[in-house]
């Protein structure tokens, strides 16, 4: 995964795009992206996949609106620092990941629902999401946490934003990105960065506590 | 009594938008250990240029502004009720101007605050009361992604087979670092505590972060094994963001609590590379700020 030369990429994707990336790519994408964590994947998974409350209020709306921007799309893992400026506009301050891992219970099913192409967060995910993504096919691209500053400025508009009664870190924003910096961890064919790290440092722990 | 909110607003200003040098520098070193052309080099290098980006345009270097964690040493003579309604306005100020994101959630129904004002709990405000005319504050900002992969082992551990002294200490932290991974934004800084009961703990393990970068810890056998858990948790491999690589820690700082007989209680609290904290000092009507 060294020196790999860094690709530009335009969203939406499609499938041979995305079987194209492979685990340690670095890539740079552009086009519209929603933003969506731990409140919008529980809302989602609760009302439109498991089915387990109604949709109520602007429910059916708002995912009427999620699923043509997602179909092909990607999703970010992301609760940003927003300003609203004098002309009522809003504009993304820090805009770095947030840990994926939380999603990890409702990730696969939501990259089904909606064919997600990917999704960006940090720390990777697990074997669900990773199953998933060989099957849709889709990938997870890594964005370097903390660096929010640096990514807020590629974040060229804000489109609108939906579920504002979340809290800004958990609404719903629809934003267009130029050169967003990620790299591919996890790939449609199987294979996971994490997983690989995960179990290498192991065997390393191991033995270091026979030591 | 003196009011101390704007000092207390550019405390926050500053530990949310200006990495110190002493954090900045243990990073930038840490690049020249990472290969050429690695992923890991890659992220260590977008976080330079991120510190440098934030620094220079006064915003937050990281969007999660974390839990605003406020630690008061004051003479004689200052209400305690005064400074946390200080703190207060400073912080509701600093998060409308965008130094920090909203981050206090109702944990029932959800519903976020929108000031960073919470409950008793939140923001968290430790007080000491010392001799002397001079006032410090010192505030961290520690963000969730890190509290999350803090640990609290009780040992014996039969799993990791770490008994009651400071071999088990050593097992458990380097399990802590392997749970972690990548997941509290590697690399990170380790504040342990060894003993106390659960809650002071936990409480000791964030205090003991506060140590700055330059001291030693005073007890050398303590010391040796900070050297001894750094050194072998970038043995692990983990690497910057979980990418793998030779750094995963930057640094640990133990500190010890008395405990009872029954307990012996292990706390790690994980800091993210975005290791924000600042120290205010308020002497002669002046604040300083390092």
């Amino acid at each position: 995964m060294n020196d790999q030369i860094t690709r530009r990429l335009s969203l939406p994707i499609s499938n041979d795009g995305i079987l194209d990336l492979h685990v340690g790519d670095p890539i740079l994408l552009s086009g519209v992206i929603i933003t969506g964590r731990d409140a919008v994947h529980k809302w989602l998974f609760d009302t439109f996949i498991n089915k387990t409350r109604l949709p109520e209020g602007d429910d059916l709306k708002v995912y009427n609106a999620m699923k043509s921007i997602l179909d092909g799309g990607v999703l970010y893992h992301c609760g940003p620092v927003v300003s609203r400026l004098d002309n009522g506009e809003y504009q993304f301050i820090a805009a770095g990941p947030t840990t994926s891992m939380r999603e990890e219970p409702y990730q696969a099913e939501i990259m089904r629902n909606f064919n997600l192409k990917g999704v960006i967060g940090k720390g990777g995910m697990g074997a669900k999401t990773l199953a998933a993504c060989h099957e849709v096919p889709a990938v997870y691209f890594h964005a370097v946490g903390g660096a929010a500053a640096l990514i807020a400025e590629t974040v060229k508009s804000v489109l609108s934003v939906h579920k504002l009664e979340f809290g800004a870190p958990e609404a719903i924003w629809v934003i267009e990105v130029i050169d967003f910096p990620v790299v591919v961890t996890m790939d449609a064919h199987g294979f996971s960065l994490h997983a690989e790290v995960r179990a290498r440092s192991r065997d390393m722990l191991e033995k270091l506590i026979k030591s | 009594m003196r009011d101390l909110t704007r000092e207390i607003l550019e405390l926050i200003r500053l530990t949310s938008t200006d990495l110190p040098a002493a954090v900045e520098n243990k990073i930038r070193k840490a690049i020249e250990n990472e290969a050429a052309g690695s992923i890991a080099k890659g992220a260590l290098e977008t976080i330079c240029k991120n510190i440098e980006l934030t620094r220079k345009n006064t915003v937050p270097i990281c969007q999660d502004t974390g839990t605003p964690i406020f630690y008061v040493k004051y003479p004689e003579g200052w209400s305690q009720r005064r400074l946390i309604d200080q703190i207060k306005t400073a912080v509701a100020e600093a998060t409308n101007l965008s130094f920090m994101r909203p981050n206090a959630v109702d944990t029932l129904s959800g519903a976020n605050t929108g000031n960073n004002l919470g409950d008793q709990f939140f923001p968290t405000i430790h007080f000491e009361e010392i001799d002397g005319g001079v006032l410090t504050i010192d505030l961290m900002l520690k963000g969730g992604g890190c509290e999350n992969v803090g640990a609290q082992y009780d040992l014996p551990d039969d799993r990791l087979h770490a008994g009651r002294d400071l071999e088990g200490v050593r097992k458990v932290v380097l399990d802590a670092v392997h749970q972690a991974q990548g997941e509290g934004c590697a690399p990170g800084f380790l504040g342990v505590a060894i003993g106390g009961d659960r809650g002071t703990s936990f409480a000791a393990s964030k205090k003991a972060l506060l140590r700055p970068i330059e001291h030693k810890n005073e007890n050398n056998e303590l010391a040796a094994l900070e050297k001894r858990i750094t050194d072998e948790a970038n043995q692990l491999g983990i690497g910057p963001m979980g990418f793998s690589g030779n750094t995963t820690v930057l640094e640990t700082r133990i500190i010890t609590a008395h405990r009872l007989p029954a307990s012996f209680f292990v706390s790690v609290s994980y800091m993210c590379w975005a290791f924000r904290h600042r120290k205010m000092t308020v002497q002669d009507g002046q604040a300083l700020y390092e």
